[in-house]
């Protein structure tokens, strides 16, 4: 017998005649907020904050001066662009190496370089979360984890949801998902919490107005 | 479970040295009341915690139900994703399972995020065996690899160790396993962290095999969860060309709905935040990102003999946040190595004998490491009654024998408690030769060796009564 029939076999002999357990009853909420998209936004920009993400608010036109103005406060020399990134969005970045992603790109490659601008799928007001499908203008999973500063643009407000729920229905399972609330942190000693163990030390989230 | 814990001393024993650790008990003290302050907040912030809670329990109770209905879907779903399914019966056969897919790459190094179940099967010491060295990858199992320790908490398993302790085991030993810790590194956590990060960051950029756990299955699309806070998790799971989860069949959840109730509770159960910094899902492979072969090993290794226990089955809703262990008196002063297990404090004294049984010395004694006060049982986001399952499997060890004079001395008392002249007599004379009475109980055993007898009076009280209320 293998041992996936012999499992199987078990389970079936632990529950045997055991009491039938119902689907489960989901009255719990569909959301915390009241339903004012601007309150929605604060709140969003609060928790993610509340993180340690920074966070700032602009309207497309000024998005390309705001990307230059985050990229040369870091002093960074090179920044890594996802495929189908807009290109207006680096319009005003200058004496900056744009790096494409490319497959293969290997870790050390992408270790080298300063910054990576994304988009994202969505974003969660109540969990102050931003989540990454490696969509378009997203890329694979890896450019948003190993170089040290991530500018990560939110389009308001058609990827802005309240809460978790409204979040899963919009998702894609199929994708490979990064949920990111707030820079890469530990509390793991003393439960001192300390930004940036291995992820982006430095998360900088664009909430895009039209 | 792990051979580390062979020849463990039962938890009476275990405890009473580890509340002689002063510098033990102030971390844990420390650790574990901030932690329960801003868990109660972070729950505070959901008026329907109660009903993410109940909806956490159902789903979890009709999932073991149903669970050979569930892992088959779940079989079927990851491989369609193109994903590869493996069965262990044990830890021995996950182990084997694991190795034999390691050196199927030809690597001699892993790197691995958090696991508690391949703490459970001692997956590192078995690679180890068969020449593959596996690296510990998050912050505080980093610094209990390095310091030839053992984890002492599901979530953050260095609690036990204060900042100057971390600083001295990377000083010490961050030059054996890769780059070294400068000499001059302070015992600053964000120095302590850099340190790690440059340490680590070595063994992610070239790993090509990855080893996980996962907090979830999702049946029916085949996605699994991580939870996690530092990105070591991202790293072992997208740069390796090879992943290996390790996965407890009971980790497997119906839908992809049911993610949201416990995307809602379990981080603000276990690290009292809104959210964990990162989650990643990953459902079999993606062309172009991430590993090219997944591989998923379903770990029994006793959990069908928990399943086939009706009261003791609720421990399987476990989602591992550790909360209960944060509330927890008898926690809180003997620390997690007390437990002889991977999984310590309430949740450990009443899955552990499930998983291995009552028949060595410490799986007996841990049921009986607990005060019973249901802190324990209030925060679980899952509902889990822990006084209850302590209970019977109090009740299942007494049957087998466990504790003889304990059981001598009720049935003793019963007696006298029938028979008041048998009674006050017996008062008496206890009184009477209160010099002679020694000040432990008298037998062998774990029991009476860590209690004190409380002083007898210099009269009874039935005298006392007579004198002064009559």
């Amino acid at each position: 017998m293998s041992s996936r029939d012999r499992i199987l076999a078990r389970v079936r002999a632990a529950v045997d005649g055991a009491p039938a357990a119902p689907a489960p009853t989901r009255s719990y909420l569909n959301s915390h907020t009241p339903g004012d998209p601007a309150a929605v936004l604060d709140l969003l920009h609060h928790n993610l904050a509340d993180y340690r993400a920074r966070v700032h608010r602009t309207a497309a036109a000024c998005l390309a001066p705001l990307v230059a103005q985050l990229l040369a406060a870091r002093n960074a020399r090179s920044v890594l662009v996802p495929a189908g990134l807009p290109d207006t969005w680096l319009a005003d970045t200058h004496r900056v190496r744009v790096v494409e992603d490319t497959e293969g790109a290997t870790a050390a490659q992408l270790d080298a370089v300063d910054s990576v601008i994304t988009g994202c799928a969505l974003a969660i007001a109540e969990t102050g979360t931003i989540v990454l499908d490696a969509g378009t203008a997203q890329g694979r999973r890896r450019i948003t984890l190993v170089p040290d500063h991530h500018i990560c643009v939110v389009r308001v407000p058609d990827q802005v949801v309240a809460s978790v729920p409204q979040a899963m229905g919009r998702l894609d399972p199929g994708r490979p998902l990064t949920w990111i609330s707030g820079p890469s942190a530990t509390s793991d000693i003393e439960l001192d919490r300390v930004e940036g163990v291995h992820g982006p030390r430095t998360l900088d989230v664009v909430l895009l107005s039209p | 479970m792990s051979g580390t814990f062979i020849g463990m001393p039962a938890f009476p024993r275990a405890a009473r040295a580890a509340v002689h650790d002063a510098t033990l008990r102030g971390n844990l003290r420390h650790a574990t009341h901030t932690i329960r302050g801003k868990r109660a907040q972070a729950v505070a912030e959901l008026a329907d915690w109660q009903q993410l809670r109940d909806a956490g329990k159902q789903i979890k109770d009709h999932t073991l139900r149903h669970l050979d209905r569930y892992l088959e879907q779940l079989e079927r779903s990851v491989t369609a994703a193109g994903g590869t399914v493996h069965w262990a019966a044990d830890a021995e056969e996950a182990n084997r399972i694991v190795a034999g897919l390691v050196k199927a790459t030809g690597e001699s190094e892993v790197v691995k995020v958090k696991s508690m179940a391949t703490q459970e099967t001692g997956l590192n010491e078995a690679l180890a065996a068969e020449g593959i060295h596996a690296y510990e990858t998050d912050l505080a199992e980093l610094i209990v690899q390095l310091g030839d320790d053992r984890p002492s908490h599901i979530l953050v398993p260095a609690i036990h160790r204060n900042r100057a302790e971390i600083r001295d085991i990377f000083r010490e030993r961050m030059g054996r396993w890769g780059r070294a810790a400068p000499q001059d590194l302070t015992d600053e956590p964000a120095d302590l962290a850099e340190a790690a990060r440059l340490h680590l960051r070595e063994k992610f950029l070239r790993a090509k095999v990855g080893i996980s756990g996962a907090n979830f299955m999702v049946a029916e699309t085949g996605t699994l969860v991580v939870f996690e806070s530092e990105g070591n998790g991202r790293m072992c799971l997208t740069l390796p060309e090879t992943l290996i989860s390790v996965v407890g069949i009971e980790k497997t959840i119906p839908t992809w709905r049911d993610l949201e109730v416990f995307l809602q509770t379990l981080p603000r159960s276990s690290t009292a935040e809104r959210m964990n910094p990162y989650t990643s899902t990953w459902t079999g492979t993606t062309d172009g990102d991430g590993p090219r072969s997944f591989h998923l090993v379903l770990l029994d290794n006793g959990r069908t003999d928990a399943l086939a226990d009706d009261v003791g089955r609720q421990a399987l809703r476990c989602i591992r946040c550790s909360a209960c262990l944060n509330v927890c008196p008898v926690y809180e002063r003997a620390g997690g190595h007390a437990y002889g297990s991977v999984y310590p404090g309430p949740i450990g004294a009443i899955l552990t004998p499930q998983l291995r049984g009552t028949t060595s010395e410490i799986d007996a004694s841990l049921p009986y490491a607990s005060s019973l006060c249901g802190a324990c049982y209030e925060v679980c986001p899952v509902a889990i009654d822990i006084p209850e399952v302590l209970v019977h499997l109090r009740e299942k060890v007494a049957s087998q024998g466990g504790h003889l004079w304990e059981k001598a001395a009720m049935k003793a008392a019963a007696l006298a408690m029938d028979h008041p002249a048998a009674m006050a007599a017996g008062e008496r004379i206890a009184s009477r030769t209160r010099a002679l009475h020694p000040k432990r109980p008298p037998g062998a055993g774990a029991w009476t060796d860590s209690r004190d007898l409380p002083d007898l009076p210099a009269e009874p009280f039935r005298d006392w009564w007579k004198k002064n209320r009559t």
